[in-house]
């Protein structure tokens, strides 16, 4: 009874947006994996055959989870946050090292990547733990808690290594602002990524008097009535210099040459057009070979199946995170608009979703899928087409991958599940 | 507000996104793609290049085969250069000069590293070349001459350069295209259309497969062969009959226009502008200033016509009925022009139109010429019926025939003489030399050739040309197929016939007759000038002649240009009579003759401009 009424209730437009997304990016890995030999789509020894099954345990699961009680998460979530670390730790002693990364365990039939459900399970535990009547996110001791719970399956997958994954963690800081952490938190750390960014391309020298000029100008603008608070402005001041001191020590010490590199390349920092050309054709040879494959797509792309540089593999890992390569080149801007249309629509349709909920476990729980989808959307799209640098993470409900698109279709379903109970609640 | 910074930072990405993506996809995208995408290439299909035939189905030119060693610089892996040099006989210094200019050119499409190796070297590079990467060896199709003759009718191929490379889109760096002659006039025949393969390849550069399933795919066309108005045996003959001796020669079938030879000293073997010497035998040819190897005679020298354009003087003036066949003129081993005296050297005395013509009487047509002007109310319009007439033989413009360069020669107008001196500032006596071929009258070998066969024609001329059969299928241009008559009426042309014919019965060409065969014709011995140290220095004459045959219904017409030949029946004269002889009997029965103009050189002549010190001209010995 409760999951035929929750069918009812459930959120078409996400539901629908997600069977858009994933046949879509089905389509590009059939593509992108197509070869001559190919007999049937289901053929398992090819990787398109393999999503396509992939997509069916998907299905499955989300039939799974609007059949179950929409309580059930909320009480288990512990349970599933516990597992997901005894994984991730498991994986030390038992993993299953697939090109350098140490992050999957071999199922013999499949092999599963615990941090892709990680992320579901810890975005739950962070529902659950800033939605207990206990916890005050104004606490100093209750932050850090918060943030704990995030931190902690992050720091097991940086080991493994996968940055990329342990990023995403980092996202639910949004959940946190969203439940009141102050956010002059979000300010200072945009303030310290510009800050990075300047220093880097202009210099601690430029950045000290841009700095200055732009306290100056608060000056004369203000009202004469405002009392200036000398001292903390100074101090300030100082302390964003040293950081900007710091960003030079650590930029030439700490990071390695292909960071340094990455960064030269994404921020054009080499001024010698020859090096810069070198950079792009060996640490940016994967950016440079998306970045003209989405090119030579043009507007209306060249063709499903009709994609030169798809069939050629010039872009590496295609069918894994440059997938939107595909897209790129063979549907154009149209098809890349369409998708990234698709994606906006969807993550905003999550937020109004997550707004609405009167339980505040499912209104955090919301946040947690938002910022989790969006960073993955964001630092993948961003990577593919030339604005942020390499950073190795799937595009959600596109990339191949299993573990990814079971974890993702989880995540996304929990929350259209919780969503579809909302009334209920209520009463 | 909390609310809204996710979903502001969720547009504000769509938007980020959307603006590079439309940069990437819109404003940066080229047109030419495709050219641009490494993973498809264009793997051309050459054909072959067509054959040419001279007029009796004789092979002038086939084809060859070559190899030139390709590289693409982006998939040079390191190598053993030193090996790799010695292999391809080239120097450390040349490869890397070559690897340099082809890296400029494209570092991803291929350049000729090693132009066209002989068969032998490819056998030996073919299996060694697999080692190295971004090397490979493209066969091409050179010429191959069956002929030593013709070089400058027939022109050569060479590699295209950039300029061909900017102004045709069809070729790529390392094709051959006709550079001059025939080669270049009809090079879009010969050459067909290549076929293009486009290949799909992946980033190992490896073929998977065709791209689209070839749909864009073209076939190639093979180049067509085609027959040229050339006869190969009079050709050569008449090459030979130039050894040593500079000018031209151009001979023509008066009823079709079709050029039958069409010679100039000295020349050089087609053979030499092929394969790896080319370029190097090029220099050398090119570099040669004083005896101009490659400069086309027939066509390009524009010396004055000398007295055969007395001819066209006598038909003018029966033409707008000043004199007639029996008007007289005196002469006094010369004619006076003002107090200035003029000689001749037909001897004197009262001469009419006949034996002005057989003895080339300048005195004659001196007084033809006064009488012509003064039969009009100005001397304008007197120069202006003149000029219409001396035009409609071919004379003062481009002639319209098939080969790609040319001279237009000069008929002088009243615009020209103004420019020279100044306007109404000379009269009709400043022009009087016209009369006897000399002045300011000017033209190539190629149109007296024509002028000759109007006359042979009695009054009209096809337009000269080389092309007479593409493929199967014989030319039907109406501007080579159409008669272009002359504007004077077909009677008038009797008398001066005849007088060209006793050119051989009793005049100035008596020695040069040919047993069995009626000949017209007329000498000309052309006064010419250089400059040495910037001073005017006047040199040995040029011989010129033309003739056609058999008077009665003319075969041939032929106009022979002998640079410092001294009179007209000397080199000229032999020359012309000895073609004629070959072309109508296919041999030669005046041995001595033929023996005394194979052997005669006048290399000696041309020496002495160059000797430095005082020189004789017109010296009276054989």
């Amino acid at each position: 009874m409760s999951g035929n009424s929750a069918l009812r209730r459930v959120d078409w437009v996400c539901v629908l947006i997600f069977f858009l997304l994933i046949s879509i990016g089905w389509l590009n890995i059939y593509s992108s994996t197509f070869t001559e030999d190919s007999t049937s789509i289901f053929d398992l020894s090819q990787l398109y055959g393999k999503q396509f099954l992939f997509i069916g345990i998907s299905l499955a699961a989300i039939v799974l989870v609007m059949a179950l009680e929409a309580g059930f998460y909320e009480r288990f979530s512990s349970v599933f946050y516990i597992i997901s670390l005894v994984l991730l730790l498991g994986l030390f002693i038992f993993g299953k090292t697939i090109a350098g990364a140490t992050s999957w365990y071999d199922l013999g039939f499949f092999n599963l990547q615990p941090s892709e459900l990680a992320k579901t399970a810890t975005a739950l535990a962070l529902a659950k733990y800033l939605s207990d009547i206990q916890t005050d996110i104004k606490r100093r001791k209750d932050q850090l808690m918060s943030l704990l719970i995030f931190i902690l399956p992050a720091l097991l997958i940086i080991p493994q290594p996968d940055p990329g994954s342990a990023l995403v963690f980092f996202s639910l800081i949004f959940v946190l602002f969203r439940e009141g952490l102050p956010l002059w938190y979000l300010g200072v750390g945009f303030l310290a990524i510009l800050i990075f960014i300047a220093t880097l391309m202009f210099g601690t020298v430029w950045v000290a008097i841009g700095l200055a000029l732009i306290v100056a100008i608060v000056f004369l603008i203000k009202k004469p009535s405002v009392r200036i608070p000398f001292v903390p402005i100074i101090g300030v001041y100082v302390l964003t210099l040293l950081f900007s001191l710091s960003v030079n020590f650590v930029f030439e010490n700490v990071f390695e040459q292909r960071h340094r590199d990455r960064f030269s390349l994404w921020l054009r920092l080499e001024k010698d057009p020859d090096k810069l050309e070198e950079i792009r054709k060996t640490i940016g040879y994967n950016t440079y070979q998306s970045e003209k494959a989405i090119e030579s797509g043009g507007f209306f792309g060249k063709g499903f199946l009709e994609g030169t540089r798809t069939k050629g593999d010039f872009v590496p890992e295609q069918h894994t995170d440059y997938i939107f390569t595909t897209v790129g080149e063979e549907w154009g801007f149209v098809g890349t608009s369409a998708v990234v249309l698709l994606f906006t629509i969807l993550l905003l349709r999550l937020v109004h979703l997550a707004e609405r909920q009167k339980n505040p476990f499912s209104r955090m729980y919301g946040y947690g899928v938002v910022s989790i989808l969006l960073i993955h959307y964001f630092i993948n799209i961003g990577m593919v087409i030339g604005v942020l640098p390499t950073i190795g993470i799937p595009l959600p409900f596109f990339s191949y991958g299993g573990s990814g698109l079971i974890g993702f279709t989880l995540l996304l379903f929990i929350f259209l599940r919780l969503d579809a109970n909302r009334l209920k609640e209520w009463n | 507000m909390k609310k809204l910074v996710l979903s502001s930072i969720i547009i504000l990405i769509g938007i980020t996104f959307l603006s590079r993506l439309s940069y990437l996809q819109v404003f940066r995208m080229s047109p030419n793609q495709i050219l641009e995408d490494p993973a498809v290439t264009i793997v051309y299909d050459y054909p072959e290049r067509g054959y040419i035939y001279d007029r009796n189905g004789d092979l002038l030119v086939a084809n060859q085969p070559a190899y030139d060693v390709m590289v693409v610089p982006r998939d040079v892996k390191p190598l053993d250069t030193l090996e790799f040099c010695s292999m391809l006989g080239i120097t450390k210094e040349r490869f890397i000069k070559q690897m340099e200019k082809a890296r400029i050119y494209s570092p991803r499409l291929p350049s000729v590293l090693v132009p066209q190796l002989s068969k032998e070297d490819y056998a030996s590079l073919q299996e060694k070349m697999r080692k190295y990467r971004g090397f490979y060896i493209e066969k091409r199709s050179l010429r191959d001459y069956a002929t030593d003759a013709g070089a400058n009718v027939l022109g050569y191929i060479s590699e295209v350069n950039e300029w061909d490379l900017n102004s045709n889109p069809y070729y790529e760096l390392g094709e051959l295209t006709g550079r001059t002659g025939i080669e270049k006039q009809y090079e879009e025949i010969l050459r067909g259309r290549k076929g293009k393969k486009y290949i799909q390849k992946d980033r190992f550069n490896r073929v998977i497969g065709p791209y689209k399933n070839g749909s864009l795919d073209t076939l190639a066309k093979a180049g067509t062969e085609i027959h040229i108005s050339l006869d190969k045996k009079l050709q050569e003959y008449g090459e030979r009959l130039m050894t040593g001796k500079r000018g031209g020669i151009v001979a023509i079938e008066p009823g079709s226009g079709e050029i039958l030879a069409m010679i100039s000293g000295p020349t050089y073997v087609p053979e030499l502008l092929v394969g790896r010497e080319r370029s190097k035998n090029y220099s050398g040819l090119h570099n040669d200033t004083i005896s101009k190897p490659t400069w086309d005679r027939s066509i390009l020298a524009e010396p004055s016509p000398g007295s055969p354009f007395k001819t066209l003087q006598a038909l003018a003036a029966l033409q707008e009925g000043v004199i007639n066949s029996e008007t007289t003129f005196r002469c006094y081993n010369g004619f006076y022009v003002g107090r200035t005296k003029r000689g001749c050297h037909c001897g004197g005395g009262l001469r009419t139109m006949n034996s002005g013509i057989y003895k080339s009487c300048n005195a004659y047509f001196a007084g033809t010429f006064r009488k012509f002007y003064e039969s009009f109310e100005t001397t304008d319009k007197a120069m202006e019926v003149w000029e219409k007439h001396m035009k409609s033989f071919g004379l003062g413009d481009y002639l319209g025939y098939d080969l790609p360069t040319g001279r237009p020669g000069r008929v002088p107008n009243k615009a020209y003489y103004d420019k020279v001196y100044g306007d109404g500032r000379w009269s009709s006596t400043y022009i009087i030399s016209n009369a006897i071929g000399q002045g300011e009258v000017a033209a190539t070998p190629i149109q007296l050739a024509n002028m000759t066969a109007t006359i042979a024609n009695r009054g009209f001329y096809y337009t000269p040309h080389f092309l007479k059969q593409i493929g199967d299928q014989p030319i039907d241009k109406p501007e080579y197929t159409q008669r272009k008559y002359s504007t004077i009426d077909p009677e008038h042309f009797e008398p001066v016939v005849q007088g060209m014919a006793d050119v051989y019965e009793k005049g100035t060409a008596k020695w040069l007759q040919i047993p069995g065969i009626q000949i017209a014709g007329k000498t000309g011995t052309v006064e010419n000038f250089t400059r040495i140290e910037g001073e005017r220095t006047q040199l040995t004459d040029h011989s010129i002649f033309v003739a056609f045959a058999p008077v009665d219904n003319p075969k041939i017409a032929i106009a022979v240009y002998i640079e410092n030949g001294y009179y007209g029946a000397r080199y000229a004269g032999h020359i012309a009579s000895l073609l004629i002889e070959k072309y109508l009997k296919g041999e030669i029965t005046r041995k001595d003759l033929e023996k005394r103009m194979l052997e005669k050189t006048l290399e000696h002549e041309y020496a002495k401009p160059y000797s430095g010190s005082e020189f004789k001209i017109n010296e009276y010995v054989w």
